[in-house]
């Protein structure tokens, strides 16, 4: 049963490597439209949780559906979903032997089938979304790390996407550049796209999320509106947690 | 208490290489040695040959190049042997790429039959000469599936080095980071997008050197298909000496072409580097 509001629905995932229990009986809910930023300590799963929502890796047991696809190994449906699901990575992971417009366009060419003109279209209204219409021909290598994770963003937009994975976009980035990247998120999130945000930027979070979450050790710990999550927490690690990346 | 002069040492001179040393490296005193070095070792051999009486005949050795007679120009037998060598390798080559990156794509597959065919085809042809491999081509399955000396030189060279070949392919693809795979999988390319877009396109220049060297090493074992007297170079040495009996001047003959054909592809590809070289 599909309900036409949710968009990602997690129930009671578990996921191990070897021995290593990364995700443990992992519940949650996404609805179409809604920010989400999850938070927590390094290794606390949330990228693992993130990367299973487009399949990168997979959960070993419980129920995931993704805009009505259910997701496991070996689904004849995964690519069709991964083109609605945008993923955006910490090393921004862009193709280094095309120029900037062939990292947009390749996936609208190949996998969605459209003419180079159509592709080129998309991809010159999304390098515009993102601030960067006139480094089109350059090399990845010859821009900054601010405006290659900005056409990362673009190119996962340019897929038509759905839904956007953010993976600690700004981690390795120059403090100089995270606002650059953190203003195209937050003007993406004004045009309603269902969003899901692994980042520490607090300041960010607060501006966008509709939903705050905390991981530790492979649970959520804490799921509250941003307001309830910064003032009030109910997990006493969650409150440990916030005093220590807000308190300087 | 006064501060302690600090030496000034803005510049002074970094301390210099042994006096010896220095000597030994300069430009003219380096080419005069290697001069004399290979001066000794030509003359050497002069020396040897002399000794045993050996009756030189350089002038004899052009027209086995090229000529010109009374019907014109006339490409020779070494270069039309040289002809034959470059064929017979490209041929193989081209074959051996192609078993290559299937044998490595089958390894890198995850399946686990792939893994055990490619690592078994690996171990078989890596453990047997490559002259016992030419025999079992043509004695044993020339005459089972009726291959020419020909078609059995060249897949006995193509299946050699497809082993070698699988390898280095294996090694450049492995080099590209796998990010590059999650960001090809998470905008939804099927396998063989991600290996025809974006894997392949970048391995290239990890390929590249190896694989030279590889194509050098396949011209040169390539010689060892004149022992069922396919005419190509080596076979074309070894008719002009039983012609003629000029045995050290054919063979310094052979040998230089050869070298003058791998330094010339060594060249070739370097430029080529160039070309595929993308900052990461």
């Amino acid at each position: 049963m599909t309900r036409p509001d949710v968009m990602i629905e997690a129930q009671n995932l578990d996921k191990f490597y070897g021995p290593f229990h990364a995700l443990k009986d992992v519940s949650i809910t996404v609805g179409r439209g809604e920010k989400m930023v999850i938070c927590g300590p390094s290794g606390s799963g949330k990228s693992t949780l993130i990367r299973c929502f487009n399949g990168l890796e997979w959960h070993n047991s419980g129920r995931l559906t993704v805009d009505g696809i259910e997701v496991f190994e070996g689904a004849a449906e995964i690519r069709t979903l991964r083109q609605e699901v945008g993923m955006v990575f910490q090393q921004f992971n862009l193709f280094p032997h095309l120029t900037v417009l062939e990292n947009l366009t390749i996936g609208p060419m190949k996998v969605r089938g459209l003419t180079r003109a159509q592709a080129e279209e998309t991809a010159r209204t999304y390098l515009d979304r993102v601030h960067i219409p006139e480094q089109a021909n350059k090399y990845p290598a010859q821009l900054s790390g601010g405006q290659q994770q900005r056409v990362a963003i673009a190119r996962s937009l340019c897929m038509e996407t759905r839904v956007m994975l953010f993976d600690e976009p700004t981690s390795a980035l120059d403090p100089e550049m995270i606002n650059e990247v953190l203003d195209v998120m937050v003007e993406l999130a004004g045009t309603g796209m269902t969003m899901v945000v692994v980042t520490h930027e607090m300041g960010f979070a607060r501006k966008v999320a509709d939903t705050m979450v905390f991981m530790e050790a492979g649970r959520i710990v804490e799921v509250s509106p941003p307001d309830t999550f910064f003032t009030n927490p109910s997990s006493e690690r969650c409150r440990l947690f916030l005093d220590q990346i807000l308190d300087h | 208490m006064t501060a302690r002069a600090e030496p000034d040492l803005k510049g002074q001179p970094l301390p210099r290489p042994p006096a010896f040393q220095r000597v030994l490296n300069s430009v003219p005193v380096a080419v005069g040695l290697y001069a004399v070095v290979m001066a000794l070792i030509v003359y050497g051999s002069y020396v040897g040959a002399q000794n045993m009486g050996y009756n030189w005949q350089w002038y004899r050795v052009p027209q086995f190049i090229y000529s010109r007679t009374a019907d014109g120009f006339q490409w020779g037998e070494i270069a039309l042997g040289l002809v034959e060598t470059v064929r017979i390798s490209l041929l193989s080559f081209s074959l051996a790429t192609l078993l290559g990156l299937l044998v490595a794509l089958l390894r890198l597959s995850g399946l686990v039959v792939g893994t055990a065919v490619a690592v078994g085809f690996l171990e078989l042809i890596r453990n047997i000469p490559l002259l016992v491999l030419l025999y079992l081509f043509y004695y044993v399955l020339g005459p089972i599936f009726g291959m020419d000396r020909y078609t059995a030189s060249v897949l006995t060279l193509a299946v050699f080095h497809s082993a070698l070949i699988s390898e280095i392919l294996r090694a450049g693809i492995n080099a590209v980071a796998t990010g590059q795979w999650e960001a090809a999988k998470s905008i939804g390319m099927t396998p063989y997008q991600t290996y025809r877009y974006i894997i392949l396109p970048q391995s290239v220049r990890f390929m590249l050197p190896p694989m030279t060297g590889e194509m050098v090493h396949l011209i040169k074992s390539s010689a060892i298909v004149s022992v069922i007297a396919v005419a190509e170079l080596t076979t074309v040495g070894r008719n002009i000496i039983s012609d003629t009996y000029m045995s050290f001047e054919i063979w310094f003959t052979i040998a230089a072409v050869y070298m003058a054909l791998t330094l010339l592809l060594s060249i070739g590809v370097s430029y080529l580097e160039r070309r595929y070289a993308v900052d990461q």
